[in-house]
């Protein structure tokens, strides 16, 4: 148990000192970089006309679909990785389970498909 | 039960075993630095090479630190926070795009003797592998990591206070997010192989036996080709580089969701995304190619020829990241969607299944022809119910529409 | 109440590690789910909750049982928050801060949080109180598995139905336009 915790405690401290670095170059670059805001400065970049608000947020629900898709996959692929380890243990009847769950996830897919949410992305 | 661990860890804890993990993980760091630097300038002139032109050649012998230069030149420049952003969002997005990078590296094998010692590497005494951590579900941790990154793109545009960053990150994050599906979907073929999620397994696994004495075990042999080229479009997709880079492309939203991001801190997202690069490659390596395994040809350094081995199969990965970008023109966004869900994620789940019938068939001694025959039809009864529902949809609706013009 | 203390102090040094890093995390959690609640930015809310999930992972890490720490960052960090996030910026993409997120009735809803939390305190630590947390080995994938595969097959198959409920009920919601 405690191996299985250093391993981790190992990953920890390699993430901590990879965010602590680059917040040591940030630092680093504030004290060498100039400071001088103008408002034109600090006005935000827009090169055309901004899209209005509710035709352009109705236009894009299809990318909250692709979202809300992968979570179903997600979660699919989440229950396929255990199964997948023990595959030889469950045999042909694991391997129809398996499948019919598979199976009901590609008709929500293929419902997806035919009711044209995943077109014109 | 054996678990997957690394052979430093079961002895007793001691100043020495620390302060190896240390050793290992400021090793780890320096690799990443100088290897992220050495990819930047890679890829500058290599697709300088194949537009026939010369790229950086003037800071350092043959261009060599002309990232360093860059990369000081972007430190030193005034760091603007757009008048109308979330301050806190603006200043927290960079940091998710490039700790996760780090921490998939943690996972990565780069070497070890896997012909003799099962992979491990003799410092000071010690029996280690050579990877920061080896958790026994090293390649998940991987795939959360890449869903982390998300966040980083996802927080860049909506912190940045204006619709056009806004509209890149979203369309960013819906491609990265799909095609994270299909990448997770596609390592399932190796973990059937495998029998475990640690990477070092696969790669030892991979390192046993081989076909007719010279071929050896590789997964991208063993699972067919398929789920190796599953991975690599996935990846390249989720990396959100060339030909998938419609999100980024200078023509396209200016800057997409690094738009207003000056210095230093745009800097951080440009070396994530050449970290992540190398991240992948290295997993690519690790998953289909046998990673650090390799035969020892000198016995007296048997410590490096793993390293060597991992860094040549890398090698290969890293151009042909570079290759894609000078060679192939963008793909647009409709398509990039399309290939993503009615493509890969089908033929990845397919795969699955036929590759997990093939392994039970042969365990219980089917006959493969049988599960190949049953499987060829199945496909051709499934593709062809598909066929039939799209094309009553799609004439539905053209019927439909020329009802309502009519 | 005691037996747990008298435990923690005559084991060994990795539990009291364990218990050190427990509460760490556990502070940790709560003061973010308090920020979750209280913060008037709804982004700002779901990265608050991010860290609450994360800081359920690492107690999971914690208990030995690593794949659901991994499930929890994989499919709750990055999938549930991430299609949170998606829905606020495509609707909401109000830069600031917005009081109707946060502001009303903020004391009733401290009575019955408060009422809600002495409930479930004390019936926990009735139940819980003399049973001791003992890990010696982590909780393997196989393991996880055999139980999906053997024990809970039916509610694994039900899984995959309620999925494809939720994935028609949202397109045809969102479909009506």
């Amino acid at each position: 148990m405690s191996e299985f915790l250093r391993s981790y405690l190992t990953v920890a401290i390699f993430g901590l000192v990879g965010l602590a670095l680059v917040g040591a170059f940030l630092g680093l670059g504030r004290i060498l970089r100039p400071d001088h805001p103008t408002p034109q400065k600090l006005e935000s970049y827009e090169s055309g006309v901004d899209p209005t608000g509710d035709t352009w947020s109705q236009a894009n629900i299809r990318y909250y679909i692709f979202a809300l898709l992968f979570v179903i996959f997600d979660v699919e692929a989440v229950f396929i990785f255990p199964w997948a380890i023990r595959l030889d243990a469950y045999g042909a009847f694991g391997l129809i389970e398996m499948g019919i769950f598979i199976f009901i996830l590609l008709l929500g897919l293929i419902y997806a498909w035919r009711k044209g949410v995943l077109r014109w992305a | 039960m054996i678990l997957a661990l690394d052979p430093l860890y079961l002895t007793n804890i001691g100043l020495a075993v620390v302060l190896i993990a240390l050793l290992k993980v400021v090793l780890a760091f320096a690799i990443v630095l100088v290897a992220v630097l050495f990819m930047v300038w890679f890829e500058r002139k290599v697709i300088a090479d194949m537009q026939h032109r010369i790229g950086p050649n003037i800071a350092g012998p043959w261009g060599l630190f002309q990232t360093l230069a860059d990369g000081l030149k972007l430190l030193m420049k005034e760091d603007l926070v757009p008048e109308h952003s979330n301050r806190f969002v603006f200043k927290l997005a960079p940091f998710l795009a490039i700790v996760p990078a780090f921490l998939t590296f943690a996972i990565i094998p780069i070497g070890g003797n896997f012909e003799s010692k099962g992979g491990s590497v003799r410092i000071f005494g010690y029996d280690t592998y050579l990877q920061v951590a080896d958790p026994p579900i090293g390649i998940l941790l991987f795939l959360a990591m890449s869903s982390i990154a998300v966040y980083g793109v996802m927080l860049a545009g909506w912190s940045s206070g204006s619709k056009f960053p806004l509209l890149g990150s979203v369309r960013a994050s819906a491609q990265m997010v799909s095609y994270e599906a299909a990448l997770g979907l596609s390592v399932l073929a190796v973990i059937l192989q495998t029998g475990s999620l640690s990477t070092h397994e696969m790669v030892a696994d991979q390192a046993a036996g081989g076909f007719l004495g010279f071929i050896p075990n590789w997964n991208i042999i063993v699972t067919g080709f398929v789920p190796f080229l599953i991975f690599l479009i996935a990846g390249t997709a989720e990396l959100n580089r060339p030909p998938f880079d419609l999100v980024e492309a200078e023509q396209e939203l200016v800057g997409g969701f690094h738009t207003e991001y000056s210095s230093f801190r745009f800097a951080i997202f440009f070396l994530a995304e050449y970290l992540n690069t190398i991240n992948m490659s290295a997993i690519i390596v690790t998953l289909f190619l046998g990673g650090p395994s390799g035969p020892v040809l000198i016995e007296g350094i048997d410590w490096a020829w793993g390293i060597l081995w991992f860094l040549v199969k890398l090698f290969v990965f890293l151009f042909a990241f570079v290759w894609f970008r000078a060679t192939l023109p963008r793909f647009r966004y409709d398509q990039l969607m399309d290939l993503g869900w009615k493509l890969l994620i089908p033929l990845s789940l397919g795969w699955f299944l036929f590759l997990a019938a093939l392994n039970i068939g042969n365990d219980r001694g089917w006959n493969p022809g049988v599960v190949v025959g049953v499987t060829i039809v199945g496909g051709f009864a499934g593709g062809a119910l598909l066929m039939a529902a799209i094309r009553t949809a799609r004439t539905e609706r053209i019927s439909q529409e020329v009802d309502a013009h009519g | 109440m005691s037996a747990v203390f008298a435990a923690v102090s005559t084991d060994a040094p990795i539990f009291v590690a364990q218990n050190v890093f427990f509460a760490v995390v556990a502070l940790l959690m709560v003061g973010s789910a308090l920020k979750v609640v209280t913060t008037s930015n709804v982004v700002h809310a779901a990265l608050w909750l991010v860290l609450v999930l994360a800081g359920a992972a690492a107690q999971f890490i914690l208990l030995g049982s690593e794949f659901v720490a991994v499930t929890q960052v994989l499919v709750y960090i990055g999938a549930v928050v991430v299609l949170f996030l998606f829905g606020v910026m495509l609707t909401r993409a109000s830069m600031g801060d917005d009081e109707s997120v946060a502001g009303e009735k903020r004391s009733m809803a401290a009575v019955v949080a408060g009422l809600l939390l002495a409930v479930m305190s004390v019936a926990l630590i009735d139940s819980f109180s003399d049973d001791r947390v003992v890990i010696d080995q982590p909780q393997l994938v196989t393991t996880v598995a055999d139980s999906i595969f053997s024990q809970y097959i039916v509610p694994f198959e039900a899984i995959s139905v309620l999925l494809l409920a939720a994935l028609i009920g949202a397109i045809v919601v969102a479909r009506r336009d």
